[in-house]
């Protein structure tokens, strides 16, 4: 049986705030346990909640970001039940009057086409503390430094159609936050965290099937296997004539297994009612205005621009504008190397390998724009050949030297690329293989005579000690062959 | 001295006439002496109060005194106190010492007012007797003859009790759907519920967020107001509160009277009030008349509705707001939890009282899954209604005027097991609360012995004229200055 695959997001993006959305503590990550958190957040009896205004802009410029619209009266609610680390017993979210109603954001597939998915709503809530099941012997430590950190939790429509789609995603959404200073995007550290929902349904069919949530997937990869990994599950069962529990699910990445956590019987009522010590967000039109005219430039505008200023292709300035930081580093190398395309190319080839080779963002990396844009220099006008760069790169990605010149020299990487030593070379070549040029000459197959050039440079190459131009030398190999 | 008002205390302090260490001395020795019959202290701060007084009589010589600077008082154990404890009234918070004040807390201090202890109250503001307090019920010095203890009223009923035994010249007190006034009315002072957000709730341990008010309780309207100067005013850290301008409540008291337009409202001069009641509030009405104010019927048509409604809305609140009561963090835990489902339950069970509870399960079914609708939603929409009410009725009259409870303080234990007839305790004073109007319950007369209150309401942030009104009726009665014997 042919089975669509129907998938919708729940995206929970922490704020860039420097204080938590109700307290005056301390966003930062990685403090030692408990330091960043006051009376409020350990909901000592009697504290009450103050709203960070940060929170709501940031909001804010998340909805006019996703071209969705801003509500200009939204309610806090109480989300009830019990767990160590939410110390209220509640949750301060947002359910039936959301700040940022519904929205869109196109995605480009690798198809070349254009795909919107649609957002129902974002809502603002605050952040539950950790719960820490290791090195307590057996007992639970609590740590509520997280505790009471702003989220916007993103809620699309079921418009994704496979991991490639919910994928693209997820990167456009990280992007966009990213671009927009909102979130830090680190995804390992929790940043943005991903819910899956999904279903299968008879190809062609109107009905939507059960549908299972996996929660708490924290980078693209995971995400992409576990989506992977569900949609094959549900297939089984579907296949051998079972149903689908409507449950939420936990994915192991680490072993590409997943499991129940609970099914909706076992769900929780919440018992939502609006909060009582928060009055309703009233948001007035100065105040987006104000957030629209801080803006930045956002992925698809800054994906125009880069098409348009450097001449990138579609799939070129699509990859490069999609992260900020990537999309800088990027502009930084451009104004250096002048060569967009080469410079894209580096981007996408060697620099992007080696950050995934050593699971780093473009913030980690060794090397900065200005450096590659040197580099790319240095392959523009002939100085290195591309054997020589890779060798040019690997020593700025070591540290050994932060001078692309300086490498250059002193790895003695610089091209010949004097004609009249080129040519002489040449002769010299060309006189002790006497049988391969006549071989050469003989074929008549354009295609194999190409081939059969390959078979010079070698030699070539050994003759200039590595440093002839290869591109020169082809063509003067050409000539003196008689085309 | 016991029977001085702040207002006078503060100018024999002023006067130099006594120091606040002896004041001071004179309020503990008098706690320690007679606060055995009352139990209206959950916990004396003696050696504080004593450091404080000397800091206070250190503040006056140097001249930078405020009319409170020195001055003995008390604060309802709901105010927390930074580095005192702060039970509630619950088993839960027994040891809970708080590492903060409360923003009431905190005003009183830099007034330089002298806090003596945390008085008693029914366990987390909830009850009408202030017999449910994990540390013993609060009796009410009033009625004491007959061999029969009597409730003092409540929640507020320990603040209530002891400003009526001459223990303290004034108290805070909190007011959810009555919790001042009612226990006012039964102990024969003074007491006001302010505006809902006049005064800040930060430190004050939530009962029903949405209707729950700081207020004040003396034996005089003007040590009313002398307080109320001290606890109003907009606080960052409550959203809640709001942002307007305090007068100083004590400059308008001696405006004359003429021309008040007083409304009865026919709802709470109905049935349920015993005729030797009525005969009392409409005695102090007549006073009134004399004053030079006009009298006339209003109606309250929806507040019939008003208990319903806020035993839907209280007890929703209070079901969110006692979650964090969990054995966690702070508080009372149960003896070795077997894991954390154990933990939470037997904390709950054991931490909480009986009416706690109740409450906590009334509200928790009410904001269920396929209850919501029928019993929080219809509760809102009710309390909307009540809201426009208490605005139309202002678009008539000034004030509104009533008894404050149906009865005169009752004997202990006679309603305890009738939670519904103790909930009818506060039949007149909940709409109040509900519209999140201010209103007083002044001294008005006395029926067999006991205390009756008049209930005074006005619109919104009408505190000023509230305390003019009583004060004016204060000057030509005397039922504030009767002391139980």
């Amino acid at each position: 049986m042919q089975w669509d695959i129907v998938i919708g997001l729940e995206i929970h993006v922490q704020l860039a705030t420097k204080t938590k959305i109700f307290s005056g503590s301390s966003t930062a990550y990685g403090a030692e346990p408990n330091t960043q958190a006051n009376a409020v957040d350990l909901a000592m009896p009697g504290t009450l909640p103050v709203p960070n205004e940060q929170a709501f802009r940031y909001a804010v410029m998340f909805g006019l970001a996703v071209n969705a619209e801003i509500e200009r009266r939204s309610v806090f609610e109480r989300k009830n039940y019990f767990y160590p680390d939410l110390p209220k017993g509640y949750q301060t979210t947002q359910l039936e009057r959301p700040i940022v109603g519904p929205g869109y954001v196109d995605i480009d597939l690798a198809s070349g086409e254009t795909k919107r998915v649609r957002i129902h709503h974002a809502h603002l809530e605050e952040d539950a503390g950790k719960s820490l099941h290791e090195d307590f012997h057996g007992m639970t430590g609590i740590d509520l430094n997280r505790a009471g950190t702003p989220l916007i939790e993103v809620v699309t429509e079921p418009d994704m159609t496979s991991a490639e789609e919910a994928v693209a995603f997820a990167k456009k959404l990280h992007g966009i936050v990213t671009s927009l200073g909102i979130c830090d995007g680190d995804m390992s550290q929790g940043s943005m965290r991903f819910d899956v929902n999904i279903s299968l349904k008879a190809k062609g069919s109107e009905t939507l099937g059960t549908r299972t949530e996996t929660k708490n997937l924290n980078s693209f990869r995971f995400m992409e296997q576990a989506i992977a990994h569900e949609v094959e599950r549900q297939m089984d069962i579907l296949e051998d004539g079972g149903t689908i529990v409507q449950e939420t699910r936990l994915y192991n990445g680490d072993r590409d297994e997943s499991r129940s956590m609970r099914t909706k019987e076992e769900a929780n009522d919440y018992r939502y009612f609006p909060c009582p010590d928060l009055l309703p967000v009233e948001i007035d039109d100065s105040f987006i205005e104000e957030a629209r005219n801080s803006l930045p430039e956002l992925p698809d505008a800054r994906k125009a621009r880069f098409m348009d200023q450097y001449g990138l292709n579609d799939y070129d300035a699509g990859l490069l504008s999609g992260d900020s930081k990537l999309a800088a580093f990027f502009e930084e190398a451009v104004s250096h190397g002048k060569d967009a395309k080469l410079t894209s190319n580096w981007i996408q080839g060697e620099f992007s390998a080696r950050l995934n080779a050593e699971e780093k963002t473009v913030a980690d990396s060794p090397i900065s724009g200005a450096q590659l844009g040197d580099l790319v220099v240095r392959i523009a006008d002939n100085t290195i050949s591309s054997a020589g760069a890779k060798k040019v790169f690997e020593a700025l990605w070591s540290g050994e030297n932060d001078n692309v010149d300086a490498i250059i020299d002193a790895k003695g990487l610089k091209q010949v690329s004097d004609t009249g030593a080129l040519e002489a070379m040449v002769d010299e070549v060309l006189a002790d293989m006497p049988d391969q040029v006549a071989q050469y000459q003989n074929e008549e197959d354009p295609k194999k005579r190409k081939k059969m050039l390959g078979g010079f440079m070698g030699p070539l190459m050994k003759a200039s000690k590595g440093q002839g131009n290869p591109k020169l030398f082809n063509e003067i190999l050409v000539k003196k062959l008689g085309g | 001295m016991h029977n001085k008002s702040v207002a006078e205390l503060s100018r024999e302090l002023e006067r130099g006439e006594i120091s606040s260490v002896e004041l001071t001395q004179q309020f503990l020795d008098r706690i320690k002496q007679e606060d055995g019959r009352f139990n209206s202290f959950i916990t004396l701060t003696e050696e504080q109060a004593l450091a404080d007084a000397k800091a206070a009589d250190e503040q006056r010589a140097a001249g930078n005194a405020t009319p409170w600077t020195g001055v003995p008082f008390a604060h309802k154990d709901i105010f927390c106190t930074n580095g005192v404890r702060t039970t509630c009234g619950s088993k839960m918070l027994e040891n809970f010492v708080p590492p903060y004040d409360a923003t009431v807390t905190e005003n009183f201090r830099k007034a330089g007012a002298v806090c003596l202890g945390k008085t008693n109250m029914d366990e987390f503001a909830m009850g009408s007797s202030t017999e449910s307090s994990y540390f013993g019920a609060t009796t009410n010095p009033w009625g004491l003859g007959e061999g029969e203890k009597r409730v003092p009223g409540g929640s507020s009923g320990g603040s209530a009790a002891a400003v009526a035994a001459r223990l303290v010249p004034a108290a805070t007190a909190t007011d959810t759907g009555g919790s001042i006034r009612q226990p006012a009315a039964l102990c024969g002072i003074t007491g006001l519920k302010p505006t809902y957000g006049r005064v800040s709730r930060y430190g004050m341990i939530a009962f029903a967020s949405s209707l729950d008010q700081g207020g004040t309780m003396a034996r005089t309207a003007e040590d009313n107001a002398l307080m109320l100067n001290v606890m109003a005013g907009f606080d960052p850290k409550d959203s809640t509160s709001i942002d307007r301008a305090v007068p100083d409540y004590t400059a308008t008291l001696n405006e004359p009277l003429k021309g008040l337009k007083i409304g009865l409202p026919k709802e709470y001069f109905s049935d349920q009030l015993s005729p030797t009641m009525e005969e009392q509030v409409r005695n102090a009405v007549k006073e009134y008349e004399k004053l030079g104010a006009t009298v006339k019927e209003v109606s309250l048509p929806n507040a019939k509705l008003a208990i319903a409604a806020y035993y839907v809305i209280a007890p929703a609140e209070a079901s969110a707001n006692l979650s964090r009561f969990d054995g966690a963090r702070y508080g009372y835990r149960c003896d070795d939890p077997k894991d954390l489902m154990d933990m939470y339950t037997r904390t709950r069970a054991e931490g909480f009282g009986t009416e706690v509870k109740r409450r906590i399960l009334v509200g928790t079914y009410a904001l269920s899954a396929g209850y919501f609708d029928a019993y929080y939603l219809k509760a809102q929409k009710v309390r909307r209604l009540i809201q426009q009410d208490f605005i139309n009725a202002f678009k008539e009259v000034d004030v509104l005027m009533s008894p404050t409870s149906p009865s005169p303080a009752f004997v202990q234990g006679e309603k305890t097991n009738d939670p519904v007839t103790m909930y009818l305790e506060d039949i007149f004073t909940i709409a109040v609360n509900l519209a999140g109007v201010p209103a007083m319950s002044v001294p008005a007369g006395f029926v067999n012995g006991l205390p009756v209150g008049l209930q005074i309401i006005g619109d919104y942030f009408s505190e000023a004229r509230l305390l003019n009104a009583a004060h004016q009726f204060q000057q030509v009665t005397d039922w504030h200055q009767r002391e139980p014997q």
